[in-house]
């Protein structure tokens, strides 16, 4: 495997005006934001999995979604093998858009309930104008054998609802690969579909990797998922990433404090465990009002005055493991 | 059944619990024969994926099976009262005071409509209705205070609260009234781990405290390991193995369960390899002849799909239903 970026991402930010009645935007004069992406700024290697962690509402979709371009960022820059896509238009960037893809979280919902398995997988080949007809039925039985919806004769015919959702993720993951994409985006690819079929979609992931030298960008909440997949993985809170490394690193030595916290609070299957868990105050505040200085101080153990007043820049403090915290990076 | 132990400590008891569906003029057995029975101040966690019986083995323990569930034998003996066979109006007297259940989804549950107080007011007032408003407000305070929960906070409606604190409000409501079991069913599917962490340590807390027995319904396995006393997994509506966590896990017995464990990921862990289980869950209006995980199983024989094996005792308190001259082929 060579080390070669494909990916890169600079000071990426996304704010969401907040919607306000008629009366209140006359008499205000100040608009709100969200700031879903706050500076997220990271690189992905070919053949890599990165994953984007963290809880709910702390920007990892958001930057995934912007990454492949589905929604604009407010400010930023993404380089796709150098090319920089946020300035990228039309026919260029419809020919980006086709190496990078994108897998949804909820089977239920990405598959278009009326269109048979064989039109919606084979879809993508006639916007890109690439194969009709019978060669895209052909490309699109391999491709659902490849992904292991055998045969595929069969499987081409049905609707999404005569499937489980194992097998709608499978449909996911061939309609993503049949325009044979470098670099894909897989959102909680395995949180809604059952326990027991979870490690045959990740598995699924892992052999398409090797084959077709896919990366990903894995976005999750599941710690102990992101453990057993990725190479290097970025821990995100409100919009920012405190800290990014390869993954022995950030598992065996958490430095920021918040990744502490959340390494501990994941249940690990062993009746005989000893749990002790770091309490954090509070809750997480809202991406309207952003504490200043570090946005962790509000429930931190073990906050400096420093932190009111400056953000902590994300900084190495070896060479594969960056924290965004100052007493972190005194240590 | 025989195999249910009892002893002067037993507190809830199911008997050959069996609740079938009608479903467009067939019918769905979604719980066969379920027995077990909970100790005070024990924590028996329910593990099984979408489908396999838990949430309806839990709410018909409390008669609440929606239609067109039936409850259609079976017995649940609470404290030495059998519960099938008490008239509707005890039984509702009884659901909230000496047994209550925590939903999954803390935002559907609460009223919208009504602050945190009234909620108080209603559950206590129609089960004591010699209690004054003012009295009853009091209480929920105090309550309130006890899950973690500034006692102010019971003027709020339910969207000021975020998820976390309105599964607390949910937990609270539940004990109010200081019941002898709790059913809490995915308590924390909704939530973020470090919330989860501490919805389960509060549980916990509050089981010692109160002297409660505490039955956990989840899908994460590795939440009931670390969190229960004895477990029993579930596979399309029957027990499957039933026995303690320690056992279960150092020693188990069932392929399903074996199955399970090597699914799951353990952080804790350097090096692991994960297996999934092959195959889907299965169809419960096409449930294979002989023994419903057959299809799936890595070393079902002639019999298996034949007839299905009966629940028996395979160790000290450890029951399993497998055939015996299969078990130890499969070591």
């Amino acid at each position: 495997m060579t080390t070669t970026e494909i990916l890169r991402v600079e000071q990426l930010k996304k704010y969401f005006p907040v919607e306000k009645g008629f009366l209140e935007r006359m008499l205000t004069l100040t608009r709100k934001f969200v700031r879903a992406v706050d500076g997220v700024s990271f690189s992905i290697n070919r053949g890599e999995v990165f994953t984007l962690a963290g809880e709910s509402g702390c920007g990892k979709t958001t930057t995934g979604k912007i990454i492949v371009r589905l929604i604009p960022p407010t400010s930023g820059k993404i380089f796709f093998h150098e090319i920089e896509t946020t300035a990228a238009k039309h026919e260029q960037l419809r020919l980006l858009t086709r190496k990078m893809q994108i897998i949804f979280q909820d089977p239920y919902a990405s598959l278009n309930p009326r269109m048979k398995i064989g039109d919606a997988v084979g879809h993508p080949l006639e916007i890109h104008g690439i194969a009709k007809g019978e060669e895209k039925k052909e490309r699109v039985r391999r491709i659902l054998e490849r992904v292991g919806l055998t045969p595929p004769e069969q499987f081409e015919r049905v609707y999404p609802h005569q499937l489980s959702g194992g097998q709608r993720q499978r449909i996911a993951m061939a309609r993503s690969l049949i325009l044979e994409p470098e670099f894909i985006v897989a959102d909680e690819p395995v949180s809604m579909i059952d326990v027991s079929l979870r490690m045959t979609i990740i598995d699924l992931m892992l052999d398409l990797r090797k084959e077709l030298g896919l990366t990903y960008l894995f976005i999750t909440h599941d710690l102990a998922i992101a453990k057993y997949i990725s190479d290097k993985i970025a821990i995100m809170y409100l919009g920012k990433i405190v800290e990014m490394g390869d993954k022995n690193e950030i598992f065996t030595h958490p430095m920021h404090p918040y990744t502490q916290a959340l390494l501990l609070a994941i249940p690990v299957p062993n009746p005989e465990r000893k749990r002790r868990i770091i309490e954090l105050r509070g809750e997480v505040p809202s991406a309207i009002n952003i504490p200043t200085g570090c946005r962790f101080r509000t429930r931190c153990p073990c906050p400096e005055n420093q932190c009111e007043e400056k953000e902590p820049d994300l900084i190495p403090v070896s060479p594969n493991h960056s924290v965004a915290c100052f007493s972190a990076q005194q240590r | 059944m025989t195999h249910v132990h009892e002893t002067p400590a037993t507190l809830l008891n199911v008997d050959g619990l069996t609740v079938e569906y009608w479903v467009r003029q067939r019918k769905i057995r979604a719980v066969d024969n379920v027995s077990f029975s909970l100790d005070k101040s024990e924590t028996l966690g329910i593990v099984g994926e979408s489908g396999s019986g838990k949430s309806t083995l839990a709410l018909s323990m409390i008669r609440l099976v929606p239609y067109p569930g039936r409850i259609i034998r079976g017995k649940v003996t609470l404290e030495g009262e059998e519960l099938l066979k008490l008239k509707n109006e005890q039984m509702r007297n009884l659901r909230g005071r000496r047994i209550s259940y925590v939903f999954q989804d803390p935002m559907t549950s609460l009223n919208p409509v009504r602050k945190i107080g009234a909620h108080f007011v209603e559950l206590i007032r129609t089960h004591e209705p010699k209690v004054t408003e003012k009295e009853a407000l009091e209480r929920g305070r105090k309550i309130l205070e006890n899950v973690g929960i500034q006692p102010e906070r019971i003027n709020d409606y339910p969207h000021q609260l975020s998820g976390g604190m309105r599964q607390r409000v949910m937990i609270a409501l539940a004990i109010a009234l200081n019941p002898r079991v709790v059913i809490a069913d995915e308590p924390t599917t909704a939530l973020d781990v470090i919330v989860q962490a501490k919805i389960l340590d509060l549980l916990n807390a509050l089981r010692d405290e109160y002297g409660m027995a505490l039955i956990l319904i989840t899908h994460d396995l590795s939440i009931v390991l670390e969190r229960s006393d004895r477990i029993l997994v579930m596979y399309a509506g029957r027990v499957v193995e039933y026995a303690h966590s320690t056992d279960i896990y150092y020693a188990p017995q069932h392929p399903y369960t074996k199955g399970l464990l090597k699914s799951i990921p353990n952080v804790e862990l350097s090096e692991q390899t994960l297996e999934a289980i092959g195959g889907s869950p299965p169809d419960m209006l096409r449930l294979p002849k002989g023994c419903a995980f057959w299809p799936r199983c890595y070393c079902a024989t002639e019999r298996c799909r034949e007839e299905e094996p009966p629940l028996t005792q395979t160790g000290t308190e450890h029951f399993t239903r497998c055939f015996p001259e299969k078990k130890e082929k499969n070591k």
